[in-house]
C-alpha cells in the first residue's frame, strides 16, 4: 500500500503526465480522445479545453469535498454532487471566457460544453479524492492530468493526420487502426513505468 | 430518516447554491449594458440591451433576417455583414461563407453575440419584410402526412411577394413543447392573392412545428408569420421552357409559381415532375388537371416510385430522377425549379447536370 499523501507533488505532476497519463494508462475520456482526433487543431484545442477545466474542477471540487461533503457527511452522494459543480463551472468558465476572452472563446467555445460529460474529468476528480490527495497534491495532479490528456490527443491526431492518405485494409480504417494506434502508443508508455509509482 | 432529510437537503441546498452562483454569473457576467446598432450606415439606429445574438436582436426590432433553422447554424441564411463590434467567424460559420465572405466580415447573425456597438449592412428589401398575424381559414388533408394550411391576413393587410418565397412560420407551445419555434415553409398560393398565405406542411415525425400544424391547430387560430423571404423566384428571361421538379411538400413554391405564370399570360412551356412513393402520397391531381386547362403550355407528369398493389397506377413510375432523365433531352433553352428534400434536390441536380443544364440555370431553396 502506497501511503499517497507523502508523495511530492511534483511527482504527482510527472507522474500523471508518464506512467499515470488519463489515457495511456487509465483510458478515461476515451470518446472524445477518439471523435476529435482526425485534426491536429482541433485536438489541441480540445486539449487545451480540458486541461483548463480539470485544473479548475480538481481545486473546487477538493474545496467542496473537504469543506463542504466531509462535515456534512454525505460521502456517499459525492458523485451526483462532483457532475453538478463540474457543469456549473463549465457554464461559468464559458460566460467569463466569453466575456473577457473572446478570441480564445471562438477556438474553445465549442469545445466546453462537450467536456462537461468527459470522462477523465470526473475520473481526475475521484482519484484524488480516493488516493487522499492534499490541496497542492490535488492542483498539480490536475495540472498533470490535463497536460498529459492534451499530449496524449495531439500525438493521436498528428499521426492521424500522417496517415490520412495511407492505404488501410478497409477492415482496419477510421477506429481501428485508431484503437491500434492508441494501444501502441500505451505500450510505449509502459516503458515509463517504475519511474514513478502513484496508482 | 434523519439521515435521508439530511442528504436530501445537503444536496438541495448545494444545488441551491450553485444556482444562485450560475444566476449571478449570468446577470453579472452576461451583461453587457446598453448597446447602439447602426444599419447600413445610418440607414437606421437603435439602442438595446446586448447579451443576445445578433438574430434575436434584430428581429426584437421587427427586422427579419431569413433564417430556416431557427437559430442553430445549420441553415446558412441568415447572413449579415457587419463592418465592426463582432468578434472572429467562429468555426460553426465557416463551412457557410465563401472566402469572400469571409474576407468581407459577412457573419451568420445567429451566431454572433451582441456585446458592444455594432454597424452591420443588410439588403434594404430586408426592411420590407412583414411580421402578420394571420388566422387559419381552413385545414385541408391532402394526404395522409400532408395538409394544407389557409391563412387570412388581418383586415387591410396585404402581402406582397414573388412566387417561390417563403414565409416563416411561428408555432405556439403546445402539449409537451413548452417553447416558440419557428420554421420556413413556401406559399403555395399565387401572388395575386394578396390577403391569404397557402402553405403545405408534411407530418415529419418527432417535428416540433410540423406536428403542431397537424395536431394542435385548429380552423379559427391565430398564427403568427413573417416574410416574404428567399431568392427562389421565376428568372425565365432566357428560357422557353420551364423544368420543375418537386416531392411531396415540395408541391408549394411551384404551384404558386404555375399559377403566377398562368395569370400573367406568360407564354413559356412548363413540364411539372412530381414525385411521390404511392398513390396515397398524390394530391392535387385535380387541380393540377384543371390548370392545364387553364394553360395549354402547361403539362403535369405525377410519378410514383413504388405503386402500392391495387394503386391501378398508369402514370410515370419510377424515382423522380429515372423519370426526369426519360424525358428530358438537352437544355437549351431551358431552366430548371426544384424543391424537395435535400437528397431529392442533390439527385435532381446532378441528372441535370448530365443533361447539359449549368448551375446558374437551376434554382432551388435548400432546407
Amino acid at each position: 500500500m502506497i501511503e499517497f499523501s507523502a508523495i511530492s507533488p511534483f511527482v504527482i505532476f510527472f507522474a500523471s503526465i508518464a506512467t499515470s497519463n488519463m489515457i495511456l494508462n487509465n483510458f478515461l475520456g476515451m470518446c472524445s480522445y477518439l471523435t476529435i482526433s482526425s485534426e491536429y487543431k482541433t485536438a489541441t484545442g480540445l486539449g487545451k479545453a480540458v486541461t483548463l477545466v480539470i485544473v479548475v474542477t480538481n481545486v473546487i471540487n477538493w474545496l467542496v469535498y473537504h469543506y463542504v461533503i466531509v462535515p456534512l457527511n454525505i460521502e456517499y452522494m459525492r458523485y451526483i454532487i462532483f457532475i453538478m459543480v463540474i457543469a456549473a463551472l463549465v457554464q461559468i468558465i464559458e460566460m467569463a471566457m466569453d466575456r473577457y476572452l473572446p478570441d480564445l472563446h471562438a477556438n474553445l467555445g465549442i469545445f466546453l460544453p462537450l467536456i462537461t460529460v468527459n470522462c477523465a474529468i470526473l475520473g481526475s476528480t475521484l482519484f484524488m479524492i480516493i488516493r487522499l490527495y492534499g490541496f497542492w497534491q490535488s492542483l498539480l495532479f490536475g495540472i498533470g492530468s490535463g497536460l498529459g490528456w492534451w499530449m496524449a490527443i495531439c500525438m493521436l491526431a498528428a499521426i492521424r493526420e500522417r496517415m490520412a492518405r495511407a492505404k488501410l485494409p478497409p477492415g482496419l480504417a477510421g477506429a481501428g487502426i485508431t484503437f491500434i494506434i492508441t494501444g501502441l502508443m500505451a505500450l510505449a508508455f509502459i516503458g515509463f513505468s517504475g519511474i514513478f509509482t502513484i496508482q | 430518516m434523519a439521515e435521508i432529510l439530511q442528504t436530501i437537503g445537503s444536496v438541495t441546498g448545494i444545488s441551491l447554491v450553485l444556482a444562485v452562483i450560475i444566476s449571478l454569473a449570468e446577470k453579472w457576467l452576461n451583461n453587457y449594458g446598453q448597446v447602439n446598432i447602426d444599419i447600413n450606415r445610418g440607414g437606421r439606429t437603435f439602442t438595446t440591451e446586448g447579451g443576445r445574438s445578433l438574430l434575436s436582436t434584430l428581429s426584437e426590432q421587427k427586422i427579419f433576417i431569413p433564417s430556416a433553422c431557427g437559430g442553430k447554424a445549420t441553415c446558412g441564411l441568415c447572413k449579415v455583414q457587419v463592418l465592426s463590434g463582432s468578434g472572429v467567424i467562429l468555426p460553426t460559420e465557416i463551412p457557410y461563407l465563401t472566402a469572400q465572405e469571409q474576407k468581407d466580415n459577412v457573419r451568420l447573425s445567429c451566431q454572433v453575440k451582441v456585446k458592444n456597438d455594432m454597424a452591420i449592412l443588410i439588403p434594404e428589401e430586408l426592411f420590407n419584410i412583414k411580421e402578420f398575424v394571420g388566422t387559419v381559414e381552413e385545414l385541408r388533408d391532402e394526404t395522409h402526412d400532408i395538409k394544407l394550411l389557409r391563412i387570412r391576413l388581418p383586415e387591410g393587410e396585404t402581402v406582397k411577394f414573388k412566387a417561390g418565397q417563403f414565409m416563416q412560420f411561428y408555432t405556439k407551445p403546445y402539449g409537451k413543447v413548452k417553447e416558440t419555434v419557428f420554421r420556413a415553409y413556401s406559399i403555395a398560393s399565387p401572388p395575386s392573392d394578396n390577403t391569404h398565405i397557402d402553405l403545405i406542411v408534411r407530418l415529419v415525425p418527432g417535428g416540433l412545428a410540423t406536428g403542431y400544424v397537424h395536431q394542435a391547430l385548429q380552423v379559427g387560430d391565430e398564427v403568427r408569420l413573417s416574410g416574404p423571404y428567399g431568392d427562389f423566384y421565376l428568372r425565365g428571361e432566357n428560357a422557353d421552357e420551364l423544368i420543375m421538379i418537386a416531392g411531396g411538400s415540395g408541391l408549394a413554391p411551384i404551384r404558386s409559381l404555375i399559377y403566377d405564370i398562368t395569370e400573367k399570360g406568360l407564354d413559356h412551356k412548363i413540364r411539372f415532375f412530381f414525385g411521390a412513393v404511392a398513390r396515397r402520397d398524390l394530391y392535387a391531381l385535380e387541380e393540377m388537371a384543371q390548370l392545364e386547362k387553364q394553360n395549354p403550355n402547361f403539362t403535369f407528369i405525377p410519378a410514383l416510385s413504388n405503386p402500392a398493389d391495387g394503386d391501378e397506377w398508369e402514370g410515370e413510375t419510377g424515382r423522380i430522377t429515372d423519370v426526369v432523365a426519360r424525358h428530358l433531352d438537352g437544355a437549351e433553352g431551358k431552366e430548371a425549379y426544384l424543391c424537395g428534400s435535400p437528397g431529392m434536390l442533390d439527385a435532381c441536380i446532378a441528372v441535370l447536370n448530365s443533361k447539359g443544364f449549368s448551375d446558374d440555370s437551376i434554382f432551388y431553396d435548400k432546407f
